[in-house]
């Protein structure tokens, strides 16, 4: 037995067998998120989710259909001013269907970013009356932004089978087993920014004004509006340091047969993800147990 | 002796008072870069010569300082104090909404905290959506909360409206609701706010029934509560928390009193010679004194006595002593007037002196209020003193609070006699 250890448990009751179930202290460690007890609170992620939807659309005239419309009408101005005015080309695939699937992959993972960037703000008042663990808010989140999603996806498929039976230039391939995969990095990416950008707006509330900005102009920072292939090759590199550029690039890819992605463009971008989702999480874990005491 | 299920140890909390940082990214950068450069920070307050001693010193605010104690399975601990104290910061420790800066807390079991009642109600979901959603964020499993489905709603008595938004509801429809499901919670220690308390009469009481049974099932509970009468009657044990330290922890009835009687003390004397408000020009009255058997404590139900000290350097003819008792919000509670209720005192009064005046049955629901004094000849007001105090009514030591009498039902109290007859 190591001397420390024999002296503190000489320093105790010895009726007491030291078997707690939970140690509350301060803050402490880099990495203490607690995975077993997210998962006990699956429920609570579930019922978050029906929350935000039934909230969502009760509130709205149109209801679910504004997620058919908004990347409908997106993609509709993308095509007239990029492709018809701007005449950016598009890899020889319909403008239509290639700014469609930009639009549809973009919305998911900048809806994740934005809704989950304001948790600690938004949800101050349950935040400071209750205990849950906090990450089961975001996560909630970028569930039910899967949702919106679904539908715009099923659009977008409508569309590219449409597209296909009248004989346009595409060709889905074997990529689309990745598509999943994208989706789950899209996830995790959305909800490592957007819990960064959370642990700070408790401190720096600007930072939320910043951000409408900012993901518009990391948007345009991605091959959504204009294919990879137009980059001149010098500056690949620094399109591969974004990690959506390479989601953007495959999505399109698996669907339309046509783009410039290299498999270490992925292994970047897979790694940038991880170390985002990583930093977000131990920034978040940090903040949470203190945050009340600053908002 | 029962096992120990919570165990707190060295507990300290300190805040940060004033701005953190400086708000925005923008200052805070600014700020950085100009001490790298080692140049004046231009957002520092003009005349702080050394805004980091500033920090250390005077920014930062104890809560709670070095609280250790332990609580065994299935004791009521009722946790008092004046406000401020730190209690509502022990609550939030142990029910884990923020992190302790210095010691521990261990915990054996299940805890439920109950700061507020209804927390994350969506007003657009039905009451059905919202049991189960407020029971999750209370940490209840699906499983547990659809086996308690009926009970909940048969709490609350609301069951034909269970699928229509709680934004519809009634006000005491949504707390009903709220606390049916914060009711059927079943965890092993039950951490619960004096928030609960607020409501009617009648849920209060509710509320005090159900905390007595969860004791009653052998449950742990920490109460916080500034109602004296339920602590004494619901908590075997009480701790007395003073300016974030642990006063005194022990058998329940002693240190209520102890409280009452030494952290809500009203100064003896006050003089009144140079009191702020006076009216001007007026200078009859010298001293006022609340006198309740040497303890100058107010207690509803009981008698206060009252001695005014004078000097009137003329004859006074037919003076009038008026006190009045006013609440908060300004309403005159009541008047008693020397001339009209005693013959006791002469009809000419000259040099000094003093008055007594012995309220005999205080009939104030305990809260606060405050007494505004004046010396009237008829006709003519000599000398006033508005707010010349403010008095905490509190509830008399013995348990009448049992039957729950709380503000809600009017601010004074009458006596009556009630008789029955069979027909």
């Amino acid at each position: 037995m190591k001397p420390g250890f024999s002296k503190r448990v000489t320093s105790m009751p010895d009726n007491d067998n030291s078997n707690w179930t939970m140690e509350i202290r301060s803050r402490s460690g880099w990495f203490d998120i607690n995975l077993s007890e997210l998962w006990r609170y699956r429920d609570l992620i579930l019922l978050f989710v029906r929350r935000d939807f039934v909230a969502y659309y009760k509130q709205t005239v149109l209801g679910p259909l504004w997620f058919l419309l908004q990347p409908l009408f997106t993609t509709v101005v993308f095509t007239i001013i990029f492709s018809r005015i701007a005449q950016i080309p598009t890899d020889g695939l319909p403008p239509f269907l290639f700014y469609m699937s930009g639009t549809v992959a973009w919305t998911y993972f900048a809806s994740c970013m934005t809704q989950t960037s304001n948790t600690f703000i938004t949800n101050a008042g349950i935040f400071g009356k209750v205990y849950f663990p906090r990450l089961v808010v975001p996560i909630a989140v970028v569930i039910s932004n899967l949702i919106a999603f679904a539908i715009q996806f099923g659009l977008f498929l409508a569309f590219l089978c449409y597209f296909y039976l009248t004989g346009a230039d595409i060709h889905p391939n074997g990529w689309l087993l990745l598509v999943p995969l994208l989706l789950v990095q899209m996830a995790a990416l959305g909800l490592g920014m957007g819990i960064l950008i959370s642990s700070m707006t408790t401190k720096y509330r600007d930072l939320v004004m910043a951000l409408g900005f900012g993901v518009q102009l990391w948007m345009y920072a991605t091959p959504i509006v204009y294919p990879l292939s137009q980059i001149p090759a010098q500056w690949q590199w620094l399109f591969a340091l974004n990690p959506m550029t390479a989601i953007i690039e495959t999505f399109r890819y698996a669907f339309l047969g046509s783009g410039a992605i290299q498999p270490w463009v992925l292994g970047v971008s897979l790694t940038m993800t991880i170390l985002i989702l990583a930093v977000g999480i131990v920034m978040f874990s940090r903040v949470e147990k203190t945050f009340m005491d600053t908002i | 002796m029962s096992d120990v299920v919570i165990r707190v140890e060295n507990l300290c909390k300190e805040y940060r008072l004033g701005t953190i940082s400086h708000g925005t990214l923008y200052q805070d950068l600014q700020s950085g870069w100009a001490k790298l450069r080692r140049k004046e920070d231009p957002n520092a307050r003009i005349g702080s010569i050394n805004q980091e001693q500033l920090n250390n010193t005077s920014d930062r605010f104890c809560a709670l300082k070095d609280v250790t104690f332990d609580v065994r399975q299935g004791e009521v601990v009722g946790i008092i104090g004046r406000n401020g104290a730190g209690k509502s910061t022990l609550l939030k420790i142990i029910s884990r909404v923020t992190a302790p800066t210095k010691g521990t807390i261990k915990i054996k079991g299940r805890v439920a905290s109950l700061l507020e009642v209804g927390t994350g109600f969506h007003p657009e979901l039905t009451g059905r959506e919202n049991i189960f959603l407020n029971g999750a964020i209370l940490g209840m499993h699906k499983g547990e909360i659809e086996q308690k489905f009926d009970e909940i709603v048969a709490f609350s008595e609301i069951d034909k409206f269970i699928d229509t938004p709680v934004k519809r509801y009634s006000s005491g429809m949504y707390v009903r609701l709220a606390f049916a499901v914060a009711a059927h919670l079943e965890p092993e220690i039950l951490v619960v706010d004096e928030v609960l308390a607020v409501g009617d009469a009648q849920f209060q009481k509710k509320c005090l029934g159900k905390m007595g049974e969860v004791a009653k099932e052998g449950r742990t509970v920490l109460f916080v509560s500034h109602n004296m009468a339920a602590i004494t009657s619901l908590c075997s044990r009480v701790i007395l928390i003073e300016e974030g330290k642990l006063k005194r922890d022990g058998k329940g009835s002693s240190i209520v009193s102890e409280y009452l009687s030494v952290s809500r003390s009203i100064p003896k004397s006050n003089s009144l010679i140079n009191h702020p408000n006076r009216t001007k020009g007026y200078r009859e009255l010298l001293t006022f004194f609340l006198i309740d058997n040497d303890k100058p404590v107010a207690y509803f139900g009981e008698p206060l006595v009252i001695k005014i000290g004078y000097n009137f350097p003329d004859i006074i003819a037919v003076p009038q002593f008026v006190i009045s008792f006013h609440n908060l919000s300004g309403m005159k509670v009541f008047t008693i007037i020397s001339d009209y209720q005693t013959n006791d005192i002469p009809a000419s009064l000259h040099g000094k002196g003093e008055i007594t005046c012995r309220i005999l049955c205080l009939p104030l629901m305990p809260g606060d209020y405050f007494i505004n004094l004046q010396l009237w000849q008829p006709g003519q007001k000599l000398d006033e003193i508005e707010n010349v105090t403010e008095i905490q009514v509190e509830w008399v030591n013995r348990n009448i609070g049992q039957f729950n009498w709380d503000s809600g039902m009017g601010v004074i109290y009458v006596d009556a006699d009630w008789h029955w007859r069979r027909e």
